[in-house]
C-alpha cells in the first residue's frame, strides 16, 4: 500500500491547466447577456481543480493503492456477503447497447433492455418463491421501505388502518426499524431465545391486531436458520399480519429453501450481495422486491409486463403505491445480476449456496477452539464469534479486527450483531478457497495468542497500513467536510 | 458440473465436512424444515458458457437502439453528454470498485478521499457549505430533502412546484404518504413556477418549498423571488438543480437556498436506461446534523497524518435504527466518484466550457426551429432544454424522426394535459451544427 501523504486533487491543481478536450463551438455564438440576465450568471467561478490528465490518472490510481477491495484480498465482511464480481458482467453492463439507452425513448426501441429486465424478474421470482418482481429499488433499504409500503397499502385498503406496528427481531439490520419509521410505522423487538432464534413465546405476546408486519432475516444475522419459521409465520398471519423478508442473507438459500415457501408475504434481495454485483465502495446497489398475489396490486409503477413477443411498461395500476425511483431502477446494476444468474445457472447457484454454507462451517470448527461461540449449532452462510476471553485479556474486538488489517484481510463485521457481547460475524461466501479460508484462520489462532503473550501487538495495530487509526471523536465534534484553500 | 467462480475440490470438500464432523454437506441444512425445504432445480434459464453468453448479451444489447447511433435530442432529467476517456479507465481500479463501504478507513483512504473531494466539489458548484457522499438519485433526493424539511421545521405541508420533474413528484409523493405528509402542487404559468399561486398557498404549516433551476420545461426560475416567499415563514427553500447548468449559471446558495439536491449524471456517468445515476445533496452549515446518508471528514491519526473518516454517524439508521429520519444505507459511490473524476477532468474552466455550450447550441437549435416554422413555447432564459410546439401529437412526430435516424425529444403531454402537442428538446453540446439543422428541418417537415 502507499504509504506516502497523499495530496488533495485541489492541492495538486495550478492555474492555467486543463484536462479536458471539447471542440471549438461550431454555431454562432451569441451573447450570454442576451440569453441569461447578468443576475443569473455566475459571478464567482466555482474553484475545481486544473490538473492534465496524467496527473489524474496518478490521482485516482494512488488513491486505489491505498483501497482495499475483494480485488486485493480476502474480505470476510459478515451479512455483506463480499464475493467476487465477476469481470464479465463490468463489460456487458458497457455494450453500447445497454450504456447509452436513455429511459425516455419508445419502448420499441428498448426490446432487448425489456426482456432482459423481464427474464431477470421472472428468474428472481422463481428463485424467492414470489409471484412478482419489481426491479425498482435501487438499495436494499429503499427495498424494505417499498414493501412495508406495499404492506401499508394493503391493510389499509382492507380498511385495517390501526394496524400500525412492525415486528423486528433484536438481531435484525438497522436498517429495519429505520425502514418502518419511515414508511410510518412503529418498531416493536421481539427477543431472541439462548439458540439465536426469535423466541415464539415473546412472538405471541407482542403480535396483536395492531401488528402490520414481522421483518425477518433468515438465516439471521447470527448466520442460523430460523427453524420455527413455519410456527411464525403463522403466528402473524393469524393475527391478520403480513411477513417481509430482508433478503440481505439469501446467500445460503439459494435451490435450497425459498421465502415464498416459508410463507414470506415480500422479499427484497440485494443484487449487490448475493448476485456479484460490486458494492462499489457503497453503492449503487439494487434491491428487487417480490410479492405475493395478494400485493402485486400495490406494486410501485411502472411494472414490466409481456404480450407475445412484446415487452412493455405498464402504468395503469390504479393501487400502486406510486413510484419510488425515477425511470425502472438501477439497470446497469440489474445487468449485471442478469449476467450473473446466467453464469451459474439453477445447477451453479444450489453450489453457490452449498459451498457458502460449507465455507463458514469449517472455518467455525477451526476457529471454535480460540474463540467464544455463544450458538454452537450449524451456522449457515455465516456465523458469529464473541471476544469476550480475550476482552478479558485486555484486548478488544476493535482490536483484533485492526490487527487483521496488519494481515491484508478486511475485518469481519464487528460489534453486530448487538446481542452479542464483543461479537465479530465471519463470512467467508463460497469464491474463496480452502487455502485462503485456512491462512486467515492461521491469522485468527496467532492474534488469539498474542492477546494472551503479547497484547500491545494486538492494541497498538494496526502496523503496516497507509495511516493508524484516526481520531474519530474531533472528526465529529469539529466537523471538516470540505477542502479549503488556505489564503 | 464446474463453476470458474467455485474454487472447491473434492478434495477440499472432504477434507472439510471431516473438520467439521459430517458426511454430507446436507447435514448443515438439517436445520430447515422439510416442507419447506426446495425439491430438484430452480426453473431458471441453464448456464451459459463465457463466448456463449457474451453472445446472448450481444443479442439482447443489439436489439435496442443506442443514443450514440442516432441523433438524440431526448433529456428530461437524463443528458448524453462528452466523458472524458479518462473517467471508465479510473474506474475500472478494482480496489474502488469492489470495495464496502469505508467503514475500516486505514485500508480506505482511497475511497474516502475521493468522496471527501466530491463533497467539495458539489459544494463549489451549488455555493453551498456542506455536501454529503450521495444519494440514488436527483428525484429521491429531492424527496429526502422535503423529508429532512418536514422533520427539522415541524411542520407538514411541502409545497411543490410543477415545473419540478413530474417522477421526481411522484417519489415525492410516495415518501410523502409514508410520512404523513401532505404535498401541494404549485402551477406553471408561462412556463415557471406562479408566484402568486405560490404565495397564496404558503401557510404556517410549510415545510418547505420546493422547485427546480433550471425546471422541468428548461426555463430557469426566479429563485430571487421564490426565496422571499419561501422564507416568509419557517418553510426552507429547496432547489434541484442540474449541476452542470450551474457552470454558467448563478448558484442556488447564493439566492439563500438551504438545500440544494439533484443528479451529478451528466458528469461522467451514462444514461443507462435511468440509472443506477447519482444523486447529491447539499446544505447550509445549520443544517448539517439533518443531512441524510453519510458524511466524509477529515481529521489525523495519532501521528497527525491528515486522513478521512466516516463521521457524524449518530444521524443514521445503523446507529439511531428506528429514531433515523431517513433509512438510507448503500448509496452510488462509485458514481460519485465517476462524477469526481470527470469533474477533475473538466475542471474549473471545461465544466464552464461545456455549460456555455449548451446554451448557444440550445439557442442555435431554437432559432433553426423558428427557421423551420416551429413555435417556441416560452420566452424565457433556458440552459439546454426548451419546449417547441407542433401540430400534432409528439409521440407521431417521433415516429417520424426515428425513421431519420432522429430521436425527438419528450412528450410533455404524457404529464402535463394542457401541453398537448409539447415537445421538451434537450440540445447538449454533443449536438454538431449539422445535427442540429438537420433536425429543425426534419421536424419542420412533419410537425
Amino acid at each position: 500500500m502507499n504509504r506516502e501523504n497523499q495530496e488533495l486533487i485541489f492541492e495538486i491543481s495550478k492555474e492555467g491547466r486543463i484536462g479536458y478536450s471539447l471542440p471549438e463551438l461550431d454555431v454562432p455564438a451569441t451573447n450570454i447577456n442576451d440569453l441569461i440576465p447578468s443576475e443569473y450568471q455566475r459571478e464567482e467561478e466555482p474553484d475545481l481543480p486544473e490538473v492534465s490528465e496524467l496527473q489524474i490518472v496518478r490521482h485516482y490510481t494512488a488513491l486505489s493503492t491505498r483501497n482495499h477491495g475483494v480485488d486485493s484480498g480476502f474480505y470476510p465482511l459478515g451479512s455483506c456477503t463480499m464475493k467476487y464480481n465477476p469481470k464479465i458482467n463490468e463489460d456487458v453492463a458497457r455494450f453500447p447497447g445497454f450504456a447509452h439507452l436513455h429511459p425516455y425513448q419508445d419502448p420499441s426501441t428498448i426490446q432487448g433492455a425489456l426482456e432482459l429486465m423481464y427474464k431477470l424478474q421472472t428468474s428472481l421470482e422463481e428463485i424467492t418463491g414470489m409471484d412478482q418482481v419489481t426491479l425498482q429499488p435501487a438499495a436494499g433499504a429503499h427495498g424494505e421501505w417499498t414493501g412495508l409500503m406495499m404492506i401499508r397499502a394493503f391493510h389499509e385498503a382492507n380498511g385495517d388502518y390501526h394496524r400500525t406496528k412492525v415486528i423486528v427481531p433484536d438481531s435484525a439490520h438497522g436498517t429495519n426499524p429505520a425502514s418502518a419509521t419511515v414508511a410510518g410505522f412503529e418498531s416493536v423487538t421481539v427477543r431472541s431465545n439462548e439458540k439465536g432464534i426469535v423466541d415464539l413465546d415473546h412472538l405471541r405476546e407482542v403480535v396483536g391486531e395492531d401488528t402490520a408486519a414481522l421483518m425477518l432475516t433468515n438465516p439471521n444475522t447470527l448466520g442460523l436458520f430460523e427453524e420455527e419459521i413455519v410456527e411464525m409465520a403463522k403466528i402473524v398471519h393469524e393475527a391478520g399480519g403480513k411477513l417481509y423478508y430482508d433478503g440481505a442473507n439469501s446467500n445460503a438459500i439459494l435451490g435450497i429453501t425459498r421465502p415464498g415457501d416459508m410463507g414470506f408475504d415480500v422479499v427484497h434481495l440485494n443484487l449487490h450481495k448475493t448476485f456479484t454485483t460490486p458494492h462499489g465502495g457503497g453503492g449503487p446497489g439494487s434491491g428487487p422486491v417480490g410479492v405475493k398475489k395478494e400485493l402485486v396490486p400495490y406494486l410501485p409503477k411502472p411494472v414490466i409486463m409481456k404480450d407475445g413477443d412484446n415487452y412493455y411498461f405498464e402504468y395503469n395500476l390504479p393501487e400502486s403505491i406510486g413510484r419510488v425511483k425515477p425511470y425502472y431502477g438501477n439497470f446497469g446494476i440489474n445487468v449485471r445480476a442478469y449476467t450473473y444468474i446466467r453464469t451459474m445457472g439453477p445447477v451453479g447457484l444450489r453450489k453457490v449456496s452449498e459451498y457458502a454454507v460449507l465455507n463458514a462451517n469449517y472455518m467455525f470448527r477451526r476457529l471454535e477452539p480460540y474463540f467464544d461461540a455463544p450458538y454452537k449449532q450449524h451456522c449457515k452462510h455465516e456465523f458469529v464469534l464473541s471476544g469476550r476471553r480475550q476482552k478479558k485479556l485486555g484486548v478488544r474486538t476493535l482490536d483484533i479486527a485492526k490487527r487483521l488489517l496488519d494481515f491484508g484481510y478486511h475485518p469481519p463485521t464487528i460489534y453486530f450483531p448487538l446481542n452479542v457481547e464483543e461479537c465479530l460475524m465471519i463470512e467467508p461466501t463460497e469464491t474463496e478457497s480452502k487455502e485462503t479460508l485456512d491462512e486467515f484462520i492461521d491469522a485468527m489462532i496467532q492474534i488469539a495468542k498474542e492477546a494472551e503473550g503479547n497484547p500491545e501487538i494486538v492494541q497498538e495495530a494496526p502496523h503496516n497500513t497507509v495511516i493508524d487509526r484516526l481520531d474519530e471523536t474531533t472528526a465529529a465534534r469539529k466537523p471538516v467536510l470540505r477542502y479549503q484553500k488556505e489564503n | 458440473m464446474k463453476f470458474r467462480y467455485l474454487p472447491m475440490t473434492d478434495k477440499d470438500q472432504k477434507d472439510m465436512m471431516e473438520t467439521i464432523g459430517i458426511d454430507n454437506i446436507d447435514e448443515l441444512f438439517a436445520d430447515i424444515p422439510k416442507d419447506i425445504r426446495f425439491d430438484g432445480d430452480l426453473k431458471i434459464e441453464e448456464a451459459l458458457d463465457e463466448t456463449t453468453l457474451l453472445k446472448e448479451m450481444g443479442r439482447l444489447a443489439n436489439k435496442n437502439i443506442n443514443i450514440k447511433e442516432y441523433n438524440s435530442f431526448l433529456g428530461a432529467g437524463v443528458y448524453e453528454h462528452y466523458v472524458p476517456t479518462v473517467v471508465n479507465h479510473m474506474l475500472l481500479r478494482s480496489e474502488f470498485y469492489t470495495a464496502y463501504t469505508p467503514y475500516q478507513p486505514e485500508i480506505s483512504q482511497g475511497e474516502l478521499q475521493a468522496i471527501f473531494e466530491f463533497q467539495t466539489m458539489v459544494c463549489e458548484l451549488t455555493g453551498m457549505e456542506i455536501a454529503n457522499s450521495s444519494m440514488y438519485d436527483g428525484p429521491t433526493a429531492l424527496a429526502e430533502a422535503a423529508m429532512m424539511s418536514a422533520g427539522h421545521t415541524r411542520k407538514k405541508t411541502i409545497l411543490v412546484s410543477k415545473t419540478v420533474h413530474p417522477e421526481a413528484r411522484e417519489v415525492l409523493k410516495t415518501n410523502a404518504k409514508g410520512q404523513n405528509l401532505t404535498v401541494v402542487e404549485i402551477d406553471e404559468k408561462d412556463g415557471v413556477t406562479d408566484l402568486d399561486h405560490l404565495s397564496s398557498e404558503y401557510s404556517d404549516d410549510t415545510a418547505c418549498v420546493v422547485v427546480q433551476y433550471p425546471n422541468f420545461l428548461g426555463n430557469v426560475e426566479d429563485l430571487k423571488a421564490i426565496e422571499k416567499i419561501a422564507h416568509q415563514g419557517k418553510g426552507l427553500f429547496v432547489v434541484s438543480s442540474n449541476p452542470l447548468s450551474l457552470g454558467v449559471l448563478q448558484p442556488p446558495g447564493k439566492f439563500g437556498a438551504d438545500v440544494v439536491v439533484g443528479d451529478v449524471q451528466p458528469f461522467g456517468i451514462s444514461t443507462q436506461l435511468g440509472g443506477p445515476h447519482c444523486g447529491y445533496f447539499a446544505v447550509t452549515k445549520k443544517l448539517m446534523r439533518k443531512v441524510p446518508g453519510r458524511l466524509v471528514g477529515q481529521t489525523t491519526d495519532d501521528h497527525g497524518n491528515r486522513g478521512f473518516v466516516l463521521t457524524l454517524q449518530a444521524r443514521e439508521q445503523h446507529i439511531r435504527r428506528d429514531k433515523a429520519t431517513s433509512n438510507i444505507c448503500s448509496n452510488q459511490a462509485l458514481n460519485a466518484l465517476a462524477a469526481s473524476i470527470a469533474m477533475s477532468a473538466l475542471g474549473k474552466h471545461g465544466v464552464k466550457d461545456m455549460a456555455m455550450q449548451n446554451i448557444q447550441k440550445a439557442h442555435y437549435a431554437k432559432e433553426q426551429l423558428k427557421k423551420n416554422g416551429l413555435e417556441i413555447a416560452f420566452d424565457k432564459p433556458t440552459f439546454n432544454e426548451f419546449v417547441v410546439r407542433l401540430n400534432k401529437p409528439v409521440k407521431e412526430v417521433n415516429e417520424e424522426l426515428l425513421a431519420h435516424k432522429i430521436i425527438g425529444g419528450y412528450d410533455l403531454s404524457r404529464d402535463y394535459p394542457d401541453k398537448e402537442n409539447m415537445m421538451l428538446v434537450a440540445v447538449t453540446e454533443l449536438r454538431s451544427k449539422e445535427d442540429i439543422e438537420e433536425f429543425a428541418s426534419v421536424l419542420g417537415g412533419v410537425k
